[in-house]
């Protein structure tokens, strides 16, 4: 399927509303991301950031708004190939063992679909996995891995399609500083390549400088979209979620 | 062991044996995999209203309980993808009045008497008939062929529904396509380990095999020979001894368990060393987690400590 326009935006989300649990998240969020443009979605937690995410690759469904990926209505995308999610983690690994390799070859599903894996798809993982130091582990079980290692490798499958789009979901959480250190040089190397990344952040960290702009949510609303402010994080945007002792004694969310 | 062989009940019961040993593993890994190893415990219970069904109306009660037994799956399945809190709720509902309504059933029909329910309950490998057989067969070859042919993707929908989505595979439709498949499973075994036992044949040999196993391919493997090995000697075992074919199939693949899992530990420790050189130290190969130097905290940088502290 080919772009009905040339350069449309990789996400175009249109006053979104989405609930979960029949607890309203999303009260009308745009976020739009620019073919190779890196945005940043920053907010404290439960301002909506994960479920902005879920509904950008579908997952929670919109009550109002649209979403159009590439150009195209959701409900008629199929390019899948285009796009490369990151989860948040939680863990890799399943109730049944899996290796490396493994758990990265299903990001080349897109690509080969029902057809046989072949070699150029066992190159493309290998390839995916060197990007993220992991090529020496592709026969270990993802199990036996520390948390950062597995972020690696939920990285490398999202890479393995070389997707225009990479949706990552905290990808810094948890993660140890050798680990945060490669994934900060593949996300470089992903953009320089051209690839627009849509990112959740806790804080911007050290992904600063690649970040063409940042989206802050707060109670499921956008309260700023331009370019990051340098050298804060979170501290000098609005919806930062320390808790002071004199904070406001009304939670936000019964402000709804 | 041919005085065995020249029976044909004896014949049909171990080719039964064979193909539901392949087909119970071949799907209930994935149960495993998503943590639904007691899923195939509640569709056999769905099953027996099937059953019950068919004494009423007298039509075959495997065919029924595969009607039925789908119904249940595809509830079930639903009720997951939805991700509703009470989910378990609704489930126990479907399970035990899946089983009250089975018994009412049958006791309500012409043919209830002591031994009719207790056969679908328990299993009755040697009254296996030729024609039970070929729908066995029929079955199970549908089973493996959609478990081993789409492997990678019920393997990614297991793995991580939410990524599988963004590569493009119907989520939806393969999350159905395996509750039926898990639920024709339950049918197919049904006279070889019984309703109640069901669900053991589709766990205990999975597990077992992953405790020797690295690879999501290789425990699959293994599993599907595990099933195939259990059944054949639990059939074996209750022909010479004179019990009955369900319980000796599932106790025998508990004890496999029961070994694998005591020869795991030296065995993967045999394996570390031998990854890190003769002679070294057991432990981890890499140190890669770097733990910031408590003597210069200056030197950690804010965001950094953000990031460790999630």
């Amino acid at each position: 399927m080919t772009d009905p326009i040339p350069l449309a935006p990789a996400v175009r989300l249109r006053d979104a509303v989405a609930s979960r649990g029949g607890r309203p998240v999303l009260r009308g969020i745009d976020l739009t991301v620019r073919p190779g443009e890196v945005v940043a979605l920053l907010g404290a937690n439960g301002s909506g950031k994960s479920t902005t995410v879920k509904a950008v690759i579908g997952s929670v469904p919109l009550e109002h708004g649209t979403l159009d990926l590439f150009g195209t209505p959701y409900r008629s995308f199929r390019a899948w190939h285009r796009i490369g999610y990151v989860p948040q983690r939680t863990t890799a690994a399943s109730g049944v063992p899996a290796t490396v390799r493994e758990v990265v070859s299903t990001g080349r599903l897109a690509q080969h679909r029902l057809l046989p894996f072949r070699r150029k798809d066992r190159a493309a993982v290998d390839a995916a996995l060197d990007a993220v130091g992991m090529l020496d582990r592709a026969g270990d079980g993802v199990a036996d891995l520390s948390g950062g290692q597995q972020q690696r490798v939920l990285i490398a499958r999202a890479l393995v399609g070389s997707p225009e789009l990479l949706i990552m979901d905290e990808p810094m959480a948890g993660v140890d500083a050798a680990s945060q250190q490669v994934l900060a040089d593949t996300l470089r190397a992903e953009v320089d390549r051209g690839a627009a990344v849509l990112l959740v952040l806790h804080e911007l960290g050290p992904l600063e400088p690649l970040i063409d702009r940042a989206v802050v949510l707060r109670d499921g609303c956008v309260a700023h979209d331009g370019p990051p402010v340098p050298n804060t994080g979170l501290h000098a945007l609005p919806g930062h979620d320390h808790v002071h002792p004199h904070a406001d004694l009304t939670p936000p969310r019964l402000l709804a | 062991m041919t005085e065995m062989l020249s029976y044909d009940f004896m014949q049909r019961a171990l080719l039964a044996a064979v193909l539901v040993g392949i087909t119970a593993p071949a799907v209930g890994i994935y149960l495993v995999q998503r943590r639904q190893a007691l899923m195939g415990d509640g569709m056999g219970h769905v099953a027996m209203t099937g059953v019950g069904l068919g004494f009423i109306f007298q039509t075959s009660p495997v065919w029924m309980a595969v009607l039925v037994c789908v119904l249940g799956a595809v509830t079930m399945e639903l009720v997951r993808s939805r991700g509703n809190q009470r989910g378990d709720i609704a489930l126990a509902m479907l399970f035990y009045g899946g089983m009250a309504c089975g018994k009412l059933l049958v006791s309500l029909s012409a043919q209830a008497g002591a031994g009719s329910l207790e056969s679908y309950l328990w299993g009755s490998i040697l009254t296996v008939a030729p024609g039970d057989l070929a729908v066995i067969a029929a079955l199970g070859a549908v089973v493996v062929a959609v478990t081993v042919g789409l492997r990678r993707q019920l393997f990614a929908i297991c793995q991580d529904e939410d990524f599988a989505r963004v590569t493009g595979v119907p989520v939806r439709v393969l999350n159905l396509l395996l509750a039926v498949m898990a639920a024709v499973t339950v049918t197919v075994a049904m006279r070889v380990v019984g309703l109640l036992l069901v669900s053991a044949l589709m766990v205990v040999p999975v597990v077992a095999a992953q405790q020797l196993t690295r690879s999501f391919a290789a425990t699959q493997a293994a599993s599907i020979g595990l099933g195939v090995v259990v059944s054949l000697a639990g059939v074996t075992g209750s022909y010479h001894l004179n019990v009955p074919s369900g319980p000796a199939i599932v106790l025998l693949a508990i004890a496999v368990f029961a070994v694998f899992s005591v020869i795991a530990a030296p065995l993967a420790r045999r394996r570390h060393r031998a990854g890190a050189g003769a002679g070294a130290e057991p432990g981890p190969r890499v140190c890669d987690v770097e733990i910031p130097s408590p003597t210069s905290p200056g030197t950690t940088t804010p965001e950094r400590g953000a990031g460790l502290a999630q």
